[in-house]
């Protein structure tokens, strides 16, 4: 009972330095053995500080009150019926997106720190990575038990983690993934630390939550707030990883600069969902996609490079390409699921009146100009009986596995294409950031499982259509994909509610 | 300068904290949005236990915040008595 005497500095310094022993019988190569292959030198572990001084009985006791918390809201959220709530069905098709897209990568989270909290020699680093690990093993039960809910009422739940490993879309988060969990363990701490908690989460988790809110999803809200307090957590953790490495040695810092340059736009490129997710699957708007960006990548990211200057690291080249895209980004994204209805496992739709009206003011210099005008004629052509569903599959980028549809942002009605060659081949790129990656690192990339390609060497069920998504992906053909207009989660939630279909709608307008 | 930064969810409990940090740090800015308040300030923010306790008119230690905590942006420091959040210019 003594330790209750003991104050946070104390108790955190017991911790991590007083349970640590000498390794007297083995070579601490042999039982470290990753720690030193990617070239970035320790000299010091006991200068591992972690800026919360976390230790194991304040963890349990506050993460429990975050549980009892969030549980309180989904038996709530459960009992009175909250899916009847949201603003539209349109709505859910963001949640499907979530929890075959995002979740799953909290689960390799998960893989991930529990493997890499094994390979740092200094405790404080291990004690981190452990609780890490933790975290996101709740983050993907309580977001599976958050969105089981949903799978009760709407359709395109029900095969999340079947589909993440198969299907197109998917196969941009799961190499992201993929590609940090096949790092060594410093570099794994830069890509997850930094990019992903730092760059992405906080978008996903913060804005988008905030629209969850505003749109009535309550389980949805709390899973997301109650996961970003973990991850205001990991962030710090990242920046301090980042801080560590600098200050322990000269030679860390160009190693750190390159793996910044790197997973800075990978992390970007992900954030590419979230984007058509804030600007066009929020039927009540909060902000824009370029607002958000601006809070919370722009700011924030001029905010940690000033504070980084000091170890000689820069901000890196792509981020002006970023911010040059934000203009563009939800929109293109849109475009290219739109286009491709037919192979994703949700629903997407043309923007109300009133929504493109939104994204005109939001976008005053880019939606009139580039994108109302082919919206206003896909929508003709719905109108007319002939939804338009693009029947070729597109080239994808090497590196991040999107579609070749981002445009340069010098003439934005031209594809923004890169190519490179190795070893006799030639290898596709949506940008510089995504080719540099690759030239880098060409026998990694090289073994990208590309779900095109993989489609026509008749590795994903067979030569059909049907055979690809009905068998392969397992989406429930007619139901799960094609439009919102006409699929049964609208018919459902007209049910519900007492409305009138769109389709009787147009057949009275025409 | 940079701007630390600090979110909250919005409930009750949250209200008294966001009181204290604006009487701790006089010129923050508080935003407030669906389900959640921002709080920003230029360089610096700092939560103090005491002002906390005060508000809320019972004990209350640091690491609660992580029950009402979104997210932060800045270098934390974080003791028995204070949480602190900055940005090197």
């Amino acid at each position: 009972m003594s330790n209750r005497k003991l104050n946070l500095k104390d108790k955190y310094r017991l911790l991590t330095r007083d349970l640590e022993w000498e390794y007297s019988y083995r070579d601490y190569e042999e039982i470290f053995k990753q720690e030193s292959f990617e070239g970035i030198k320790i000299t010091d572990w006991s200068k591992w500080e972690d800026p919360f001084r976390l230790t194991m009985d304040s963890y349990w006791k506050y993460q429990a009150e975050k549980e009892k918390k969030l549980y309180a809201i989904f038996d709530a959220f459960a009992q009175n019926n909250g899916q009847q709530n949201v603003t539209d069905a349109r709505y859910v098709n963001a949640i499907k997106l979530f929890l075959t897209g995002v979740s799953p990568l909290e689960y390799q989270a998960y893989n991930g720190f529990a493997h890499v909290g094994r390979q740092f020699g200094g405790v404080g680093a291990r004690v981190a990575c452990q609780m890490q690990s933790l975290d996101e093993l709740r983050h993907v039960q309580t977001q599976i038990h958050a969105m089981s809910h949903y799978n009760k009422h709407f359709d395109g739940f029900q095969e999340f983690p079947h589909m993440h490993d198969r299907v197109w879309y998917l196969s941009v988060p799961k190499s992201f993934f993929d590609d940090a969990r096949s790092a060594g363990p410093f570099e794994f701490m830069v890509a997850i630390g930094f990019s992903f908690e730092y760059v992405l989460t906080n978008l996903l988790f913060v804005p988008f939550m905030s629209g969850a809110a505003y749109n009535g999803d309550m389980a949805t809200v709390t899973f997301g707030f109650s996961a970003q307090s973990d991850e205001a957590r990991h962030m710090t953790l990242g920046l301090e990883i980042i801080k560590f490495m600098l200050e322990q040695h000269e030679d860390n810092v160009p190693i750190v600069q390159r793996w910044i340059n790197k997973w800075l736009w990978r992390g970007y490129r992900v954030l590419t969902l979230v984007a058509m997710m804030m600007d066009y699957m929020l039927p009540n708007k909060v902000m824009s996609w370029q607002e958000s960006f601006e809070v919370y990548f722009e700011e924030a990211a001029t905010s940690l490079f000033k504070d980084l200057a000091r170890y000689g690291i820069e901000m890196p080249a792509y981020a002006a390409t970023a911010i040059e895209e934000k203009e563009h980004l939800s929109h293109q994204a849109w475009s290219i699921f739109y286009n491709y209805g037919h192979a994703a496992a949700f629903h997407t739709w043309m923007p109300t009146d009133q929504e493109m009206d939104w994204l005109s003011e939001k976008y005053p210099n880019t939606f009139d100009k580039y994108y109302r005008p082919r919206y206003e004629k896909w929508r003709e052509m719905e109108e007319a009986g002939e939804r338009y569903y693009n029947p070729t599959l597109p080239m994808l980028c090497q590196t991040c596995q999107i579609p070749m549809g981002f445009t340069d942002m010098e003439n934005p009605t031209l594809t923004s294409y890169r190519q490179s060659e190795y070893d006799g081949e030639r290898y596709n790129f949506c940008s510089d950031g995504c080719k540099d990656i690759f030239d880098h690192e060409p026998e990694k990339y090289v073994q990208s499982w590309l779900p095109v390609h993989q489609i026509y060497q008749g590795n994903c069920g067979g030569a059909e259509m049907e055979d690809v998504l009905g068998e392969y992906y397992r989406i429930n053909l007619g139901v799960d994909n094609l439009d919102f207009h006409g699929s049964p989660d609208e018919e459902r939630w007209n049910a519900w509610h007492n409305l009138q279909p769109a389709e009787d709608k147009l057949k009275e307008a025409s | 300068m940079s701007k630390v930064y600090i979110a909250l969810q919005d409930n009750e409990e949250s209200h008294y904290i966001v009181e204290a940090i604006e009487e701790d740090n006089p010129d923050s800015t508080v935003i407030y949005q669906p389900a959640m308040i921002r709080i920003e300030n230029e360089g610096r923010m700092v939560i103090k236990r005491e002002t906390v306790e005060d508000k809320m008119g019972r004990d209350w230690e640091i690491p609660a915040l992580h029950v009402n905590l979104i997210t932060l942006g800045g270098n934390v420091d974080e003791d028995d008595d204070e949480l602190t959040l900055t940005w090197n210019d």
